[in-house]
């Protein structure tokens, strides 16, 4: 009977990445876009009502007068909100994934095209990638979004990217949460039982920076205090489409869109 | 002060047994309990939230504990056994008689300053030296342990758990949480009751709305305001779509704990189906960035589109109840599977779905409505059997009753309108919120500092009143059972571990 359920189904899955697929995010909002022109000097809103210190106040006269980092970004649009002259508006920019962390703040000038700095050990796990994932201390947005990875929408599999239940076959630990203390040694246990070579992903801002949870009497600052990360994807919680394309920057499938903290269009 | 939502009364600590004993014999039942200390202060004051009848309003009793110890409740009434070790935990407070003494929150090891909830604790992790936790003994010839975690298979959330098992067979089952313990209630401290609903948001990722509608109902509580009736209509739309997503992620779940690959997708493709009508509607998967204290942030028009994608699940939902109703192998596995039965359900705190299923007829948006709930016309379904399969009636049923709600709800919501009143704290407010969360009671207790800034917000989360529960469904349960049962529960470790 499920067998007919299914085959009457037909097909659910996208063929995003390839064009005219549907990625599955049409309404979801993402980083706030940041025009400098529009920024007020003296004008401080937006730093004082950012939650996680994503948006600080500059030196005085500097330019622009705001400094922007999306890896401390939850994505609670407040400062879209608060600002008078429309300089930080809301934007559909949820696919945000970098190999340097410097990447996620916010330059004026854009030195060198999105870095495409090819890692010598990938060639052998581009076409198929096995990964642990690690819950260190999430709010379970972040776990609800990669088990949404496997359903039929986005068909993970498809990819050649697997889920593995034991880091001894995993090629990429993939870490969400801001790294509580209990969580340290188990994470650090995981990542020293992965053979190498082995690939670290911070998903989500808790897991770049601690975000809206880091820094109390029992979480840290982010992945990087513990492990180095070959990947961040900011979000709160990034979308299963970010995760997906995230991977696929990992593995130089795709290139990596953002630089300076500005999407590539 | 916590008048506006809930009667408040002075009790002396020698006092507390008999007036528990009291509520007890008259049918009541303790909801949570919490400590916070006021300002200029330097030792808490407990707070115990009791509900002296189903539909009764709630009675919050505060007792002065000046440094000494307290009775503890946790021997007449079960429930708040978790509640009193927190409190020691975070707060350093004794209680006297307490059946469990150990810490919960904190695991061995953990070496706080001085207790973490102290408003000097400082700003940094504490120090941490991983020692194995405390254990039942059980004892006996080919009795072994199976230590779980807290990295277990598959994209789960981080917990312990033991296993004392003889072959198949479990003779006691210990979860070891709070692995993710994040300290979220201190994140408040300090914090702008406006903007802490961010926070709030982010507690128990797929329960957002049911937090910080708990949170924007405490602010409200306290500082006597009430939202625009637009926003408290928009308020149930989205905490049912809420609702919808987590209950089609319940029956994709449970389907694949029963081997069932065709109903596993379809259940994951169904709530994946909600959450993109979630992100269409309101720029959130998880329809984050709408709620605050006083409204909503923003406007929302459901269009035509909307209602016209809300039916279509609707009967896509209702094949796929069916075909799963029409599988023997599927209800084969859950009869009779981690039966609780109603009489613990009520003492150990069961709550949600899961005490509904044994038999327990409570529900928060019923009982004490919020938000526009008391103009709905509520179906709140029951079943006695108190098993994976009772569980999972309840889910469905409620699946139903949310379409309905939400498609009664629509056409009340066709003008666009005021959504958001101005709210100010007085100095020293308290308030308390509460929302029936997909997975059950969900309170929020919020004190203010003399500025009207948050001093201290407590979370009871259902799923730390499930998780006590559950292990009492485990214990002499066998292996091939331990996953559905599991699944039944629904249990999230974010919401229990803050």
């Amino acid at each position: 009977m499920w067998t007919w359920f299914g085959l009457k189904q037909g097909s659910a899955t996208t063929a995003w990445p390839r064009t005219g697929g549907d990625d599955g995010q049409a309404g979801v909002l993402g980083m706030p876009r940041f025009d400098p022109l529009h920024c007020q000097s003296g004008c401080r809103e937006c730093a004082e009502i950012c939650p996680t210190g994503a948006l600080t106040a500059a030196s005085a006269g500097a330019e622009p007068p705001i400094q922007i980092d999306y890896g401390r970004c939850v994505v609670c649009q407040l400062c879209t909100e608060v600002c008078p002259t429309d300089a930080l508006q809301t934007s559909g920019d949820w696919m945000f994934a970098v190999r340097q962390r410097d990447d996620l703040r916010w330059q004026r000038a854009i030195d060198a095209p999105a870095g495409q700095r090819l890692k010598q050990c990938l060639g052998a796990l581009r076409r198929s990638l096995h990964i642990r994932h690690v819950d260190a201390g999430s709010c379970n947005g972040c776990e609800s979004e990669l088990q949404a990875l496997n359903n039929p929408f986005y068909n993970l599999h498809r990819l050649g990217i697997f889920f593995t239940p034991s880091p001894r076959f995993a090629d990429l630990l993939l870490v969400t949460g801001s790294v509580t203390v209990p969580m340290r040694e188990p994470l650090l246990n995981t990542y020293e039982a992965m053979p190498e070579p082995r690939l670290v992903m911070a998903n989500g801002t808790c897991a770049v920076s601690g975000g809206i949870a880091g820094g109390g009497y029992n979480t840290g600052h982010g992945l990087d205090e513990w492990l180095p990360v070959d990947l961040y994807l900011p979000g709160c919680p990034p979308s299963p489409a970010a995760i997906i394309e995230g991977l696929l920057i990992l593995l130089e499938r795709l290139p990596q869109r953002v630089k300076g903290g500005q999407l590539e269009c | 002060m916590i008048c506006t939502t809930a009667e408040c009364r002075e009790i002396e600590p020698d006092a507390l047994e008999a007036t528990c004993a009291d509520l007890l014999k008259n049918g009541g039942r303790m909801q949570m309990a919490w400590g916070h200390i006021p300002c200029g202060e330097s030792n808490p004051v407990l707070c115990y939230l009791a509900s002296p009848g189903v539909r009764q309003r709630f009675v919050v009793w505060r007792v002065r504990t000046d440094g000494a110890t307290v009775p503890s409740l946790a021997q007449q009434t079960p429930l708040l056994g978790w509640h009193e070790r927190e409190i020691s935990d975070l707060f350093g407070v004794c209680f006297k008689g307490h059946p469990e003494p150990q810490p919960l929150v904190l695991h061995a090891g953990a070496q706080p300053v001085c207790p973490p909830l102290d408003p000097h604790y400082p700003a940094e992790p504490m120090r941490f030296a991983h020692e194995p936790p405390a254990l039942p003994t059980v004892s006996g010839s080919d009795v072994q342990l199976l230590p779980f975690g807290p990295v277990r298979a598959d994209v789960v959330e981080s917990a312990r758990f033991f296993f004392f098992y003889i072959g198949e067979h479990i003779l006691h089952y210990h979860p070891q949480l709070f692995f993710k313990h994040r300290g979220m209630e201190k994140r408040f401290e300090g914090g702008n009751a406006q903007h802490a609903v961010i926070l709030a948001e982010r507690v128990s990722g797929v329960g957002s709305v049911a937090h910080a509608l708990a949170y924007c109902q405490a602010v409200e509580a306290a500082a006597g305001v009430s939202p625009p009736v637009r926003a408290l209509r928009l308020r149930v739309l989205l905490a049912e779509l809420e609702r919808l997503y987590n209950h089609l992620h319940f029956l994709g779940h449970l389907a694949d704990t029963t081997t069932l690959k065709v109903g596993q997708a379809e259940g994951r493709l169904l709530e994946e189906r909600a959450k993109q009508i979630n992100g269409h509607l309101t720029g959130s998967r998880f329809l984050r960035g709408l709620l605050v204290p006083g409204g909503l942030r923003r406007d929302l028009s459901p269009t035509s589109g909307f209602t016209h994608q809300i039916g279509a699940l609707q009967r896509e939902v209702a094949r796929y109840v069916r075909a799963l109703e029409d599988t023997t192998s599927y209800r084969d596995r859950l009869h009779n599977t981690g039966v609780l039965d109603q009489r613990t359900a009520f003492d150990q705190g069961a709550t949600g779905p899961v005490e509904r299923a044994s038999g327990l007829d409570r529900d928060l948006r019923r009982d004490h409505p919020y938000a526009a709930y008391a103009d709905v016309d509520l179906r709140v379904p029951v079943e006695t059997a108190g098993d994976a399969y009772a569980r999972a009636r309840v889910r469905v049923e409620e699946i139903d009753a949310s379409f309905e709600t939400i498609l009664r709800l629509l056409p009340r919501l066709a003008k666009p309108g005021d959504v958001r009143t101005e709210v100010v704290l007085p100095s020293g407010a308290e308030g308390l919120g509460w929302t029936e969360s997909p997975r059950g009671s969900l309170y929020y207790a919020v004190h203010c500092d003399a500025d009207g800034r948050l001093a201290r917000v407590k979370i009871k989360s259902p799923s730390f009143s499930n998780w006590r529960v559950f292990p009492r469904t485990v214990h002499g349960s066998n292996m091939m059972d331990y996953a559905i049962n599991e699944a039944s529960f629904g249990l999230t470790i974010a919401g229990c571990d803050r």
